[in-house]
């Protein structure tokens, strides 16, 4: 086990990178259950390929990014997040 | 891409391959632990209603409950394991079924050319079939002797030796034949759909 | 935020024990930016190789200290960034940073209503940032801090958390849950919906609680003030590791 936070304030950094602003207080709709959370609250999983903020009630997916050398991508599933830009998807 | 910043003295909890750098592909370094990675919260399952699937393009599909599969033939395993995060483990010890023997109990469609390994918790990979035959590949439920524990996968786990780890579906219930490649969890989202760690191929159009 | 979010070589101008495992970096920034208390940096380190690592840590001090912040870090056993930080770093040594990036978990004098802490071993860290700032600013809100820690020895920040008792206000209240000194009066347990309520008592005003802390006693505490009547909606909270399951 590391230090590792493990709220989707852990993907703030490169949230930011993506969406050039902070992203923490925003919120996010979970598409399976309805369940609202600002995506600061999400549950975070870092320790894997990429990062993976989940459902604080279900535990679906709402998240999804990976950092390449090249660029970071992004996977948005839950609702109410803005569309990331072109460049990340 | 800028260049990095140099921190002076850091190097990080890695090993000196020593006289093992030949079996660390580019790129890796050496651990000693078995670092536990995981894309979601760890799924507890019940061996009363656990089964493994062979399902898709095959005549009849195949399923085993735990008690049938824990009597399917058997064999020891022992595997260096690259993550695609940059560890490699070298000699891992595994018991499990290989992927030869539960293909044996279904009949493969000709077209079959790729696999899906799908878990509990809605993971999933892709594969190419030639990658899970001829003793590569092996569905694992023991590691060093012991039951295979929920963080590492417990308490069955897809093992892909030759492939980066995660290929290596951990709780993994099932096989999917398909005559397409089908990006799975991390593959649709950059990861390469091969993964050799030999060839460095962790993502795709990088 | 805008432009707060790019990396950063941070200069390390002082080290501080604060205890046996847990250690504070001064670092002197060249983008400085004023942060908001609960917000965090990541670091990252590289090795000669190219091997990085990087990790999140809370910004300790306030913002009112300008150009530089303080992290304050716990050194995990088989951690491979925090025994960097804590072991081999001296002063003038330079890594990479980023930030300040948050803005769920943070609190500064713009924010209404009186403050209840929650910390739970180095999870104190974000909320030093926050009663520093409340010092600092001079803000007349009234706060209270329950800390958790394993034993006295254990206690970040001891000495100024107690000059703020005296001298600011602060409603400090320690629970040690693994040994207590001799004569210890304090609580020895773990928190607990009674404790929770007995150290929001007579706080005034509308209660915004801060928790910070592993995520076993972070779940206990939300659940616990959400029992004794603090709307969800004025609950945050932070989780420190470990992670995987």
């Amino acid at each position: 086990m590391d230090e590792l936070v493990l709220d989707g304030n852990a993907a703030a950094g490169a949230l930011a990178e993506i969406y050039g602003d902070d992203m923490t207080t925003v919120l996010a709709e979970c598409a399976s259950c309805g369940r609202v959370d600002p995506i600061g609250g999400l549950v975070a999983f870092v320790h894997a390929p990429g990062i993976v903020l989940r459902c604080t009630a279900c535990a679906t997916v709402m998240i999804r990014i990976v950092q390449t050398p090249s660029r970071t991508r992004i996977d948005v599933r839950a609702k109410r997040i803005p569309p990331p830009p072109e460049t990340a998807r | 891409m800028p260049q990095p910043f140099i921190t002076r003295g850091f190097v990080g909890k890695r090993q000196d391959a020593g006289g093992a750098a030949g079996r660390i592909p580019p790129g890796q370094h050496l651990v000693k632990d078995f670092p536990v990675l995981s894309a979601g919260p760890t799924p507890r399952a019940d061996l009363r209603t656990w089964t493994f699937r062979i399902e898709g393009l095959v005549k009849e599909p195949a399923q085993w409950s735990w008690d049938e599969f824990r009597e399917l033939p058997a064999q020891d395993f022992t595997k260096d394991i690259s993550c695609v995060t940059k560890w490699t483990k070298l000699d891992t010890h595994w018991r499990g079924v290989s992927v030869d023997v539960l293909l044996e109990h279904v009949d493969l469609d000709r077209s079959a050319a790729f696999v899906t390994a799908f878990s509990d918790g809605g993971y999933t990979t892709n594969i190419p079939l030639p990658e899970l035959l001829n003793g590569q590949a092996f569905v694992a439920y023991e590691y060093d002797g012991k039951p295979l524990a929920p963080e590492h996968g417990g308490p069955a786990r897809l093992v892909v030796p030759q492939l980066y780890f995660w290929k290596s579906a951990k709780w993994v219930r099932g096989l999917r034949l398909m005559e397409r490649d089908q990006p799975g969890f991390w593959e649709s989202l950059g990861y390469n759909n091969h993964g050799d760690p030999w060839k460095e191929e962790r993502y795709s159009g990088d | 935020m805008k432009g707060t979010i790019e990396w950063q070589i941070a200069t390390v101008t002082a080290l501080r024990d604060e205890t046996s495992e847990v250690k504070t970096l001064t670092l002197s920034l060249p983008n400085w930016t004023a942060h908001r208390p609960g917000q965090h940096y990541d670091v990252r380190l590289t090795a000669t190789d190219g091997y990085s690592a990087q990790r999140s840590y809370s910004v300790a001090s306030e913002p009112e200290r300008t150009g530089e912040i303080d992290l304050t870090v716990e050194r995990i056993g088989d951690g491979e960034v925090s025994p960097y930080l804590d072991d081999t770093v001296v002063v003038g040594d330079r890594f990479e940073v980023r930030g300040p990036i948050g803005g769920y978990f943070v609190w500064d004098r713009s924010i209404d209503g009186s403050l209840l802490l929650v910390a739970g071993g180095s999870g104190v860290v974000p909320l030093m940032a926050m009663l520093r700032h409340r010092a600092s600013a001079g803000v007349g809100t009234p706060a209270a801090l329950l800390y958790s820690a394993r034993t006295y020895d254990q206690i970040i920040y001891g000495a100024e958390l107690d000059m703020l008792r005296r001298s600011d206000g602060l409603r400090l209240t320690y629970t040690l849950t693994r040994a207590q000194p001799p004569g210890w009066k304090g609580y020895a347990r773990r928190i607990d919906d009674a404790m929770l309520r007995e150290v929001s008592a007579n706080l005034g005003g509308e209660v915004l609680a801060y928790v910070c802390g592993p995520t076993a006693l972070v779940e206990v505490v939300a659940d616990g003030l959400e029992r004794i009547g603090l709307p969800a909606e004025r609950i945050r909270t932070e989780r420190f590791g470990p992670s995987g399951t």
